[in-house]
This record gives structure tokens, C-alpha cells and sequence, in this order.
């Protein structure tokens, strides 16, 4: 009997729990109908932005990639409400390590600093100093030795596309005679790219590497002035695999000073912006590999947003974003259409 | 004494002679320098140096000294592709261009002659306030590429006659008009002595002040003439060029030319000179595919051996120095 009336009262209990149950959930489906659900997630989510702070340490503002991230970073910071700010280093390596060195030592410190290294050692003890005082750091594009977050290109790859490329067209019909010509000497880009040329390169012994040159600070008259002597050396180089649009503007056009547009081929690289677009469309370059700086910065705004989210100290979690790289060439100009500042939203 | 005048071994003969040795050897040992079309593209390379170069020797004759001339020979040209680029038309671009580059230039100018602020600080400023002005102000980009409205000019830099670049025609018209404004006109003369002495040019009744405005706006404009030059060429105005090393080579060539820093001495031939061995050292070590790193410190050296050179030949005492020799 006991037992029996335990049950029963066990019963009596759950049948009323779950008349309450139901009860709620009643009035919850009622309130969902009138609007929404509040999401729990959600409202943690926008609580983790809240005066949080990020700031940007470019090479350099006023180019197409670095306006194009800002503008970009700039756009999610408003959206989610957290403070973004841009200390330029203005093309003087000195002067970004004497930002990074404020940053460390500002207070409130930032929270998460973006960083585009302008060679691979300058700023990379700073960055390992930066993520043991707690501040997470992101590189951008180009990376130096310390290893943290990352969103960018695989400079390596872009160098791997080109020089394929190029070994494809200058076959055993043409000179095989090729140029390259390099960024400053121990920027990232420069290093990454010749290891990517190098590993086609290497299993193409054919292929002939006239000469090989830094162009300086991606200087565009340096560009042309090589590109020139080189033609008269050279009369029946096949190709040039340059290192980055802006400056390739200039060795488009020595080729075509040259009277050798088509036939000397230009292959360069770039964010994939209105320098794209013209250069293929006047014919300075024949082929070009695009990093595509929209891309990049839902990649650097992803990692921004778990940096803010994680609880973990920096350094624990190391992410990197390769970027997908996408070939353009002169028949796609009709179909594709490059990104200006205007166009990001 | 008498073998001293037939021929004067000054820095410019001396530089001259280095020139001509690396010329001989590279044209016995490095195969295709010697062939017109290698000669031309040197050239060419070397035109928008030697415009500017002619611009600071100018004040440097003048006893100044300009470093702003890089960027003002990138912004305000920046400024007119930009307008032109938003639909203005050519010829009010370039008056607008004009202007402004007149006017940095006058201000460098005043302040030189008039505040008696040394030329070093306030070219210095007013290059970094033009920079500054280009990245935050008036221009939308850093890197301005040649529109179509601008063809008009694009004879300047971008075209060639009889297989010769314009470039290398418009530095040509340049290095005549300046060694003309500077040996046969009386503002020429007057340079000379302001810079040989601007006491003494005074006394003599000679309006100091007012010339030496002029030499910083007459450097403002030849460096906007070399910015059209350079864009033309190389299809774009690339305005972070102020933060390259193109203002020392501007000066480099000028004193390694013989163009004293004390001023009052030296002329076009000066720059000419200093511009050709500067040509054909980037031009050798290029197609000897020797890194840039190598060329900078080859270019070090070879500015070291000629002043090292001209003070052993011609050397100071307190007779000869001048005043205000650096």
C-alpha cells in the first residue's frame, strides 16, 4: 500500500509539473507569435564589444589594401560598438615600432592591435611582448617571424601561381628568358614570394632568371628603369613577374614603351582593386593574382570578433586565415568587376 | 700654378673623368651597353633626376637649399590628375596646380629670406606639411593614375621623336633654359653673388630678399614640370615617392657636381655631370644584376672619392672657404 500511494502522490506531482510546463510554453509560443524569441547568445554577444578597443598599425594609409581593411574594420567596430582607431606608421618602420612600444605601455591597453609587418623582424619581438601583456595581435597580409593570428595572403602561393604561369607560357618556342623583380629586400612579401618562385623555378631548370631586382620601397620608377635596361639587354625576354600592381603599372608601361606589349608577359599581384582592372585593361599586365582585400577583411573582422570573445590569454589560440587567391587576366575584365573604396559597405 | 689653369682638375672635371673611366669600362666589359638603345633608356631613367636636379641648383647656387622639392613635385601634380580625374577641365587643373605649387614655393621663400629661417628647417616643414596636406586633405589617394583627361599633356614624359624619349627631349630644353637663365640673365648674375656672398650683394644694391623667393618658386614649378614628366612616364603619380630616397639623390648629383653646398658656385654642366655617372652606375650595375643595396653603397662611395678628391686638389684655407661652408 505504501508503495503504492508514494507513487500515486509521485503522480500527482509530475502530471502537475507538467501542467505548468505546458502552461509556460503556452504563453511563450503566444509571445513568440506576437514577436521573437529572445536569443540568450545574443545579448552576451554585443555585451563582449562594449568598450573594448582595436587599432590598426598599417605600413602605410592611402593605399587601395590598407584604406580598403580600415574602411572595413571600421564598418564592424560601428556595428558591434567597440572603439577603432589607426596609428599610422607612415612608411617609417622606425616609427611603428615606436607605436607598437605606446600601445604596449597606454593605459587602458588596447585589446586587440592589427599589425601589417613591413619586414619579418622589426616588429616581431614587440608582437611576442604585445601577447604576453594580454593584448591579442592579428597580422595582416604580411606577417614577420613571431607567429600569432593571421589574415592574408600565402605570399608563397601568390609566388607559386606566378612563376606556373609563367613557365607555362614561356615554352620551348620563346627565349624562356624571364625577369623578377623583387619588393625591399627583407620585407615579408618579398621573401615569402621568392620562396614560392623559387620552388617552381627549381623544378624548371629551362627557364632562364635574366636578372633579378629589387625595385626599393615599391618604387614605381625604380620598376621602369629595370624593366627598360632590361628589355635592351634582353630583347627577347619572355616574362616579368613583378611584385605588386602599383609599382607593375610602371613596368607595363616600359614594355609597352618597348613595343612589346603581349609579347613580353607581365604577371603581377595585388588586392584585386581599380589598379587591377586598369592595368588589364590597358594591357600593362597580362596576368595577375588577386588577394582580394574584401575577403581579407571579413577574414581580419572574424578573427578581430573571437579575439574579443575568447577568455583565453593571447597566445594561446593561433588562427591564421590564408586568403583564397583568384586569377584574373585580360579576358576576364568584361565579366569581373574590381572593388574601389566607394564600393565597400 | 700655370698647369692648374690649363686644366682645372675641380670636383667637376674630376667626377667627369670617373665617368668616363666606369663609361669606357663597361662599354669594353659588359656586353649591349654600348648600343644606342641602352644608352637612351639610361637616359631616360636619368631625366626626371637631372629636372630636379636643375631645380636645386638653383637655390643651392643661391646659397640655400630645398628638400621639399620631391614633394612638391608629387602633390601639387597629384592634385591636378586628381581634379582632372573628377571631371575638371585640363587647363583649370593645371592653373590650380600652378598656383599652388607657386604659392608652397613662395612661402618656403619668405620664410627663408624674410623670417631669416635656415633653408634646411624650413624646406624640411613645409616637404613634410605638403605630404601631410596630399595624405590627409586634398588628395583621395596616394597613388593618382593617369586619366584619359590628361592626354593632352601626355607629350611630356609618355611620347617619342625620331626614337627619342620626351622625357629625356623636355630635361634637354631644361638643362639650355637654365644654363641660360643662370649665366646670360641678370636674376642669373645676381644668384651667383647672393650665394657667393649675400652681404656683399647687398651692398652692391642688389634686392636680395625678393631673389631669393624667386629661386624657391622657380624650384617649386621646375619640380611640378618634373612630376607631369614622371607621370606621363610611368603612368601614375605614386605620391608616397616623398618618402623614398629621391631627395638625396636630387642633392647627391647637385654636389657631386661641384654645385657647393656654400653656394655661388658651379652650374648646369654640374648636374649634368652628376646625373650622368649616377646614370651609368644604375645603369651598369642593373644589367650586372647587382642588388640595390650595392648600388646605394656604391653611389656613397663614389660621392666620398670626389669630395675627398676635390679637397686634396683645392684646398681650403682661410682665404678660399666662405662663410656658412658646410
Amino acid at each position: 500500500m505504501t508503495l503504492f500511494n508514494r507513487k500515486s502522490r509521485w503522480g500527482t506531482k509530475s502530471l502537475f509539473a507538467l501542467a505548468l510546463a505546458a502552461m509556460v510554453g503556452m504563453v511563450g509560443v503566444a509571445h513568440a507569435q506576437d514577436g521573437a524569441i529572445k536569443d540568450p547568445e545574443r545579448t552576451h554577444y554585443y555585451e563582449v564589444f562594449k568598450n573594448k578597443r582595436v587599432v590598426f598599425v598599417p605600413v602605410f594609409m592611402g593605399l587601395d589594401l590598407t584604406e580598403g581593411w580600415s574602411k572595413m574594420m571600421s564598418i564592424q567596430a560601428k556595428r558591434l560598438g567597440y572603439s577603432y582607431e589607426v596609428r599610422n606608421a607612415n612608411f617609417d618602420t622606425s616609427a611603428g615600432v615606436q607605436i607598437l612600444t605606446q600601445l604596449l605601455n597606454e593605459k587602458p591597453k588596447p585589446d586587440v592591435v592589427v599589425i601589417q609587418n613591413p619586414d619579418v623582424t622589426s616588429y616581431a619581438k614587440l608582437e611576442k611582448q604585445m601577447e604576453d601583456a594580454g593584448i591579442y595581435v592579428i597580422q595582416l597580409n604580411m606577417k614577420s617571424l613571431t607567429m600569432t593570428g593571421f589574415a592574408g595572403a600565402d605570399a608563397t602561393v601568390i609566388g607559386e601561381t606566378q612563376a606556373d604561369w609563367v613557365v607555362k607560357q614561356c615554352g620551348p618556342n620563346t627565349s624562356r628568358k624571364i625577369l623578377i623583380l623583387n619588393g625591399p629586400t627583407t620585407a615579408p612579401w618579398t621573401v615569402y614570394m621568392q620562396e614560392g618562385y623559387n620552388n617552381v623555378l627549381s623544378k624548371n631548370p629551362d627557364i632562364k632568371v635574366v636578372a633579378r631586382q629589387s625595385i626599393g620601397n615599391y618604387d614605381s620608377s625604380k620598376a621602369k628603369s629595370i624593366t627598360e635596361v632590361t628589355l635592351k639587354q634582353h630583347p627577347d625576354l619572355c616574362a616579368i613577374m613583378g611584385v605588386w600592381d602599383i609599382p607593375d603599372l610602371a613596368t607595363g608601361a616600359a614594355v609597352k614603351d618597348a613595343g612589346k606589349s603581349g609579347k613580353v608577359l607581365v604577371s603581377t599581384s595585388g588586392g584585386g582593386g581599380e589598379v587591377a582592372c586598369k592595368g588589364l585593361q590597358t594591357k600593362a599586365f597580362d596576368h595577375y593574382v588577386s588577394y582580394d582585400v574584401p575577403g581579407q577583411s571579413r577574414d581580419v573582422n572574424d578573427l578581430i570578433q573571437m579575439a574579443l570573445q575568447l577568455r583565453d590569454k593571447p597566445g594561446k589560440i593561433k588562427v591564421a586565415h590564408y586568403t583564397p587567391l583568384s586569377v584574373l587576366t585580360q579576358a576576364d575584365v568584361d565579366s569581373h568587376k574590381c572593388w574601389t573604396i566607394d564600393s565597400l559597405k | 700654378m700655370t698647369s692648374k689653369h690649363i686644366i682645372r682638375l675641380d670636383q667637376q672635371s674630376i667626377v667627369f673623368l670617373i665617368s668616363l673611366i666606369i663609361f669606357c669600362c663597361f662599354s669594353i666589359f659588359l656586353p649591349n651597353f654600348f648600343t644606342v638603345g641602352n644608352l637612351i633608356a639610361m637616359m631616360r631613367s636619368i631625366s626626371v633626376l637631372a629636372i630636379l636636379g636643375l631645380g636645386m641648383a638653383i637655390v643651392v647656387i643661391g646659397r640655400g637649399i630645398d628638400l621639399s622639392m620631391v614633394a612638391l613635385m608629387a602633390v601639387p601634380t597629384a592634385l591636378v590628375m586628381t581634379m582632372v580625374d573628377s571631371g575638371n577641365g585640363l587647363v583649370l587643373s593645371i592653373t590650380v596646380g600652378t598656383g599652388f605649387a607657386i604659392i608652397a614655393g613662395g612661402i618656403s621663400g619668405l620664410l627663408v629670406a624674410y623670417a631669416e629661417i635656415p633653408a634646411l628647417f624650413v624646406t624640411l616643414a613645409t616637404g613634410l606639411a605638403l605630404a601631410g596636406l596630399g595624405q590627409v586633405g586634398i588628395l583621395k589617394a596616394d597613388m593618382v593614375s593617369w586619366s584619359d583627361g590628361m592626354n593632352p599633356i601626355r607629350w611630356i614624359g609618355g611620347a617619342s621623336l625620331f626614337g627619342i624619349p620626351s622625357s629625356i627631349l623636355v630635361a634637354a630644353f631644361m638643362f639650355i633654359a637654365v644654363g641660360w637663365f643662370l649665366k646670360k640673365t641678370k636674376i642669373g648674375r645676381f644668384i651667383y653673388s647672393i650665394g657667393d656672398n649675400p652681404n656683399t650683394a647687398r651692398t652692391t644694391g642688389i634686392s636680395v630678399r625678393p631673389i631669393m623667393v624667386l629661386q624657391y618658386i622657380l624650384a617649386a614649378l621646375i619640380a611640378l614640370l618634373a612630376g607631369f614628366v614622371m607621370a606621363a612616364s610611368n603612368n601614375l603619380m605614386d605620391t608616397r615617392i616623398y618618402n623614398l630616397s629621391l631627395i638625396y639623390d636630387v642633392i647627391l648629383v647637385v654636389v657631386l657636381g661641384g654645385i657647393g653646398l656654400s653656394g655661388g658656385r658651379g652650374g648646369v654642366w654640374s648636374v649634368l655631370v652628376g646625373t650622368l655617372l649616377v646614370g651609368i652606375v644604375f645603369n651598369g650595375m642593373t644589367i650586372m644584376n647587382f642588388p640595390l643595396d650595392i648600388q646605394d653603397l656604391f653611389k656613397g662611395i663614389i660621392l666620398l672619392i670626389a669630395i675627398a678628391v676635390d679637397s686634396f686638389l683645392n684646398p681650403r684655407n682661410e682665404e678660399t672657404a666662405q662663410q656658412g661652408d658646410i
